[in-house]
C-alpha cells in the first residue's frame, strides 16, 4: 500500500481498529461467566487456622517468653548476670536481652547481690514501681538467707524479708547455666498461674454493685 | 624497693623541731601525742629530706584501754616510708585533730573511722557517718559492741 | 520580655540524685549532685548501700577462713584480694612462701588484671555511649579467661585460690598449653579493640581533655594506680617496692601527662600489653616444686602488726593486720583503693556537664564492693 505524505502509519487506521474491535468482541464472548473463587483450601483446613486453647495458655505464654529484667544489681552476682547476658550464655534467646533501667517497664527482678539494711528502702520502692504481673528471682546465697555475711551487723539475712520471692537460685555465685535453669524454672511456674488472680473485696463507698 | 625508715629516727628528727610530742618509738612505728599531730604532720610533709607527701591510709584499732590511730606516709620522692600512730585515752569522746589540711585523702577514711570506731576528728568539713545510716545505734567496730 | 529581662533572670541551682539503682553508676553508688543547668557545681557522694561489716566479721574467723571475705570485697579481681591479704599474713607470720606458687601468683595475678581491664575498659564505653557492642567484644575474651580459672580452682568469679603460703592446688598439666594459645591470641583481639574505637568522633569529643586531674592534686587526695599514672605520676609498686618475683620481670609502666579520661583508657590498653609480656616471662621460667609452704592449720602469727600492699588493677590496695596471738586477727583494716580514688571526684567534675560527670566517673574505675566492704 502507498504511503502518503500526511499519515505516519504503515497500516491504514481502520484495519488497526477491525483487529482490536475482534480482540474485545473474543474477550466479551469468553468471559460471560463469573472466574470462580479460589477458596476450596477453606474446607479441609478450618482446622489448622483456628486454636483451641485457653485464655490463660495465650497470656502466659507471652508473659513468659519475654521478661524483661529490672537493674537492681548490689554485689558480684551481678557480674554474673551480666555474663549471662553476654555471648557466651545468650539470655535473649530466651527474650531477656532488656535489662530496663527504669522498673516501670520491666516485670522481672533478679536480685543480684546482698542487700544491707540502708539499700532495704530502696529496693522495697523499686519493686513497688514495678507494675503486676511481676516476679523475684532472688540469686545467690546472699539473697536467699544472706550468704557468707549473714552475721553480720548491716546485711539482712535474706531478700524474703521485704519482697516476696518467686524462684531461688543457690551459689555463690551461681554459674550462668544455674541462673538460666532458674530462670526455666520461673517460665514454667508462670505457664501454670491463673490469670485473673482473686481480687481482693473493695469496699465502694456509697455506690451500688 | 622502699624502704622503711626507722622510727626511733624520724622520732629524733621531730623531737629536735617540737620537744615533747613523740610518746614512745620503737623500729617500726612512733606515736605521737594527738595534740602535737597536726605540727609533726606538716613538719613531715615539708620536710625536704623526709618529703611525706603521700599518705598509704588511716586505720584505727581498739586496745580496751585506749584507741590507737595509725598513720602510714610515703614519699614518692625519695621511696620511703614510715608508720605514725597516736593515741586517745577516752572512751566515751575520743577526738583527734584532722589532718585532712595536709592530706587531703584523708577524707573519706577519716569519716569511716568516726563511723565504725565513734572517733571524732576536729577540724574535719564533714563530720559525720559515712556507711552507716544515721541512727544507728553504736559503732560496731569497736571490741565492746553487741549486736 | 526584653533581652536585657531575659539575661538577668535569676536562677537558683538545685540538687539531683543520682540513685544507688543507675545504670551507669558501676553498682549501688549514690550521688547528690548539685545543679545549675547542666553544669555541675558541686557533688556529695553517699556511701554505703553494700556495707557489710567485712572487717568486723574478720575478728570472728581463722586468718584461713577469711580468704573467701576478701574474694568478695573487689568482686571484679578476685585473685589480687586474695594475694594482697595473704601476703599481709605471710609479712606478719614471716612465712616463706616457694617458688614455684610465687611464679603461679604472678601468673594468675596478671590474667587477672586483663579480665578487670577488660571490664573497666568495656563498660568505660558503655557509659561513653557505645551501648553493649564493646561489653560484649570483652565479654567473649574474659570468657576465654575464665575457662582457665576454672581450670584452675572451679570457680568463675569469686576463687578463694590463694592461701598463706602459696597457692591452694598446683596448676593442671593442660593449663599452660591452653594459657599459651590464649597469649597468643590475645594481642590481635586488644589491637582490634583499639583500632574499632580510637578515631571515633564521638569517643574522643567525650573523652579528651574531659575531667582532668592535675598530678599534685593526685597525689595530695592518695590516688593510685591507672588514674594516677594518667596524671603524670611515674607510680607503680611492682617497680616501687616489687613483692613477690616481680622484680624478675622485664616490664615497662605507661604513663601519659594530660591526666584526662582518654588517658586513663589508653593507659589500661597499654597495661594489658604489658600484663601479657609479665605472663610470657613467667610462662617461660615457671620452676617446679611444692606450690604451698608447710603452714599450720590454724595459723597464730606473734604479738605484732603487719601492713602489705599490691598493686591491684585499680590502685593500691593493702591489708594491715593486727595480731594478738590467737587464731583470729585482732584487727584487718582494708586499704580500699577505690574509696580513696573517689576523693578526687569533686575536683575533677566542677564545671563540666551532667553528661561528663558519667563518663569521668566511668574512667576512674571503681567497684562498689570494695568502697562499702
Amino acid at each position: 500500500m502507498e504511503v502518503s505524505g500526511d499519515r505516519e502509519y504503515i497500516y491504514s487506521s481502520i484495519e488497526l481498529d477491525r483487529y482490536e474491535g475482534q480482540v474485545i468482541e473474543e474477550l466479551k464472548a469468553s468471559s460471560q461467566e463469573a472466574i470462580p473463587d479460589p477458596d476450596e483450601w477453606l474446607e479441609e483446613e478450618l482446622e489448622r487456622n483456628i486454636l483451641l486453647t485457653t485464655v490463660d495458655a495465650i497470656i502466659n505464654w507471652s508473659r513468659r517468653s519475654s521478661l524483661w529484667t529490672a537493674m537492681c544489681f548490689p554485689a558480684c552476682c551481678a557480674f554474673e548476670l551480666i555474663a549471662v547476658e553476654g555471648p557466651r550464655f545468650d539470655l535473649s534467646r530466651f527474650g531477656m536481652e532488656i535489662l530496663r533501667a527504669s522498673p516501670r517497664q520491666a516485670d522481672l527482678m533478679i536480685t543480684a547481690g546482698t542487700l544491707t539494711w540502708k539499700m532495704a528502702p530502696n529496693v522495697k520502692r523499686i519493686y513497688n514501681q514495678m507494675p503486676e504481673p511481676k516476679w523475684v528471682i532472688a540469686m545467690g546465697a546472699c539473697a536467699i538467707s544472706g550468704g557468707i555475711f549473714r552475721s553480720s551487723y548491716s546485711v539482712v539475712p535474706g531478700y524474703n524479708k521485704i519482697i516476696p520471692v518467686d524462684v531461688y537460685v543457690p551459689g555463690c555465685p551461681p554459674r550462668p547455666e544455674a541462673l538460666i535453669h532458674g530462670i526455666r524454672m520461673l517460665q514454667r511456674k508462670i505457664a501454670k498461674t491463673p490469670v485473673v488472680p482473686d481480687l481482693p473485696e473493695l469496699p465502694l463507698k456509697g455506690k451500688r454493685r | 624497693m622502699t624502704v622503711a625508715l626507722s622510727g626511733k629516727e624520724i622520732a629524733s628528727q621531730i623531737e629536735e623541731k617540737s620537744p615533747g610530742s613523740v610518746e614512745e618509738s620503737s623500729q617500726d612505728s612512733l606515736v605521737v601525742k594527738s595534740d602535737s599531730l597536726l605540727s609533726v604532720a606538716a613538719f613531715l610533709k615539708d620536710n625536704e629530706t623526709l618529703k611525706f607527701d603521700y599518705l598509704n591510709y588511716i586505720t584505727a584499732v581498739d586496745y580496751f584501754s585506749y584507741f590507737e590511730v595509725v598513720y602510714q606516709l610515703t614519699s614518692l620522692e625519695h621511696n620511703h616510708t614510715v608508720v605514725i600512730k597516736t593515741r586517745c585515752y577516752s572512751r566515751e569522746n575520743p577526738a583527734v585533730p584532722s589532718v585532712i589540711g595536709v592530706w587531703q585523702g584523708a577524707d573519706f577514711q577519716e569519716r569511716e573511722i568516726y563511723d565504725l570506731m565513734g572517733i571524732k576528728f576536729e577540724g574535719h568539713p564533714n563530720m559525720k557517718r559515712i556507711f552507716l545510716w544515721e541512727g544507728f545505734p553504736g559503732h560496731p567496730l569497736r571490741k565492746d559492741y553487741l549486736q | 520580655m526584653t533581652t536585657t529581662e531575659m539575661m538577668t533572670l535569676k536562677t537558683e541551682p538545685f540538687v539531683l540524685n543520682f540513685g544507688p539503682v543507675h545504670p551507669s553508676t558501676h553498682g549501688v553508688y549514690r550521688m547528690r549532685a548539685t545543679l545549675d543547668g547542666e553544669v555541675v557545681l558541686d557533688i556529695e557522694p553517699v556511701f554505703g548501700y553494700l556495707h557489710r561489716g567485712v572487717e568486723k566479721l574478720a575478728e570472728e574467723r581463722t586468718y584461713t577462713g577469711f580468704i573467701p571475705l576478701t574474694d568478695r570485697l573487689d568482686y571484679i579481681s578476685s585473685m589480687s584480694n586474695n594475694l594482697a591479704y595473704c601476703l599481709a599474713v605471710e609479712k606478719l607470720a614471716g612465712i616463706k612462701v616457694p617458688e614455684r606458687a610465687e611464679y603461679i601468683r604472678v601468673i594468675i595475678a596478671e590474667l587477672q588484671r586483663l579480665v578487670n581491664h577488660f571490664i573497666a575498659v568495656g563498660t568505660f564505653l558503655n557509659d561513653c555511649g557505645a551501648y553493649m557492642t564493646p561489653v560484649v567484644y570483652m565479654l567473649r575474651e574474659r570468657e576465654k579467661i575464665l575457662d582457665l580459672f576454672d581450670m584452675v580452682c572451679g570457680q568463675r568469679l569469686t576463687y578463694n585460690y590463694m592461701r598463706v603460703g602459696g597457692v591452694s592446688q598446683d596448676i593442671p598439666d593442660e593449663f599452660l598449653p591452653a594459657l599459651k594459645k590464649l597469649t597468643g591470641t590475645l594481642p590481635r583481639f586488644i589491637e582490634e579493640m583499639e583500632w574499632l574505637i580510637k578515631q571515633n568522633e564521638i569517643f574522643l569529643a567525650r573523652t579528651k581533655g574531659v575531667g582532668i586531674l592535675s598530678g599534685e592534686t593526685a597525689i595530695n587526695c592518695s590516688i593510685s594506680g591507672p588514674v594516677a599514672r594518667g596524671s603524670g605520676i611515674k607510680w607503680d609498686l611492682r617497680k616501687a617496692d616489687p613483692y613477690s618475683v616481680y622484680d624478675r620481670f622485664e616490664f615497662d609502666i605507661p604513663t601519659c601527662e594530660a591526666g584526662d579520661c582518654y588517658d586513663r583508657y589508653r593507659i589500661r590498653m597499654e597495661e594489658m600489653r604489658q600484663s601479657l609480656r609479665i605472663i610470657e616471662q613467667a610462662m617461660r621460667d615457671i620452676p617446679s616444686g611444692p606450690v604451698r609452704a608447710d603452714v599450720p592449720h590454724l595459723i597464730r602469727p606473734p604479738v605484732g602488726e603487719a601492713y602489705a600492699h599490691i598493686e591491684a588493677p585499680k590502685g593500691e590496695l593493702g591489708f594491715y593486720l593486727a595480731s594478738d596471738n590467737s587464731i583470729a586477727p585482732y584487727r584487718c583494716h582494708v586499704r580500699p583503693t577505690s574509696l580513696i580514688n573517689l576523693t578526687a571526684l569533686r575536683e575533677m567534675v566542677r564545671g563540666w556537664k551532667v553528661a561528663d560527670l558519667i563518663v569521668i566517673f566511668g574512667s576512674i574505675d571503681i567497684c562498689l564492693g570494695e568502697v562499702d566492704r
